[in-house]
């Protein structure tokens, strides 16, 4: 197995594993922990491909990283924002009791 | 195989486990900044020391303090308790995807790792490629990060109608 094929594999554990988290936890801040884990995933593949890929010098892969870090930051804050005002309304997190659309 | 990549495989897959199964929100907020460490060093292991350096604080530094917030502002110290037929499911089909992944990687025959040599991603590199080829997508980033600060705040902000 050559290196690039282990750090695909550790990448897809790591997204079999944050898919598995955010489809089954009913707690919304573990299904938000689940998403961060299936992002990095993909961050780990980009920096990977960038290693051992063929043109190292574009840094492209590195960038990417660096842009969805930031895009992934973004998304943590707004939707912990949006917990936050979900909990204020319906005074859980529960996700299985979060059923009605209605203000 | 190097034992240090073993290492940190073991630490990141542990820690994401253990944040994905464990009962008590802190702990899986702990699990899943050693998780982040230990992504941050299989970056450093790979030659990416910019990218380690940012989601080490990015991620452990920024987000799971974010998440720690979040835990005490709903005041949801403990997971509620998942049905076993959805657990069930759930394992099942992360398990199938994994599966498909795996064989992919497995079977993919173009992808031969041609490691020539360390490649080189100073700082200064990036810092010029960011300012020079990449110019256009760091500026929408940085509306992007504006938005989103405003968005957040504005969403989770206390709604005076409410109040009263």
């Amino acid at each position: 197995m050559n290196p690039l094929a282990g750090c695909l594999l550790v990448s897809a554990l790591l997204f079999s594993i944050g898919l598995g988290g955010a489809l089954t936890r009913r707690s919304a801040i573990l299904a938000l922990i689940g998403i961060e884990l299936m992002l990095n995933a993909a961050n780990l593949n980009f920096i990977a491909f960038w290693r051992y890929g063929p043109y190292p010098e574009a840094m492209t892969g590195i960038l990417f990283v660096i842009f969805s870090i930031a895009i992934a930051a973004a998304e943590a804050a707004v939707g912990l924002a949006l917990i936050l005002a979900v909990y204020r309304h319906f005074k859980t997190t529960d996700l299985s009791r979060l059923d009605s659309m209605k203000g | 195989m190097p034992v240090t990549f073993l290492i940190l495989t073991v630490l990141t897959v542990a820690g994401a486990t253990a944040a994905m199964t464990l009962h008590r929100l802190v702990h899986c907020v702990l699990a899943l900044a050693i998780c982040f460490v230990g992504l941050a060093g299989l970056y450093l292991y790979l030659g990416a020391q910019f990218a380690g350096l940012v989601q080490m604080l990015v991620y452990v530094g920024a987000v799971v303090i974010l998440i720690v917030f979040a835990i005490l502002l709903t005041r949801s110290h403990e997971a509620p308790p998942q049905k076993k037929w959805t657990w069930l499911a759930g394992v099942c089909v992360s398990a199938a995807v994994f599966a498909v992944l795996a064989w992919a990687v497995m079977a993919g025959g173009a992808i031969e790792g041609t490691a020539v040599g360390q490649p080189q991603a100073t700082m200064l590199q990036i810092g010029s490629a960011l300012m020079g080829r990449f110019v256009l997508p760091l500026e929408v980033v940085g509306l992007l990060l504006t938005a989103a600060l405003i968005g957040a705040v504005v969403i989770a902000m206390e709604e005076k109608q409410s109040a009263r």
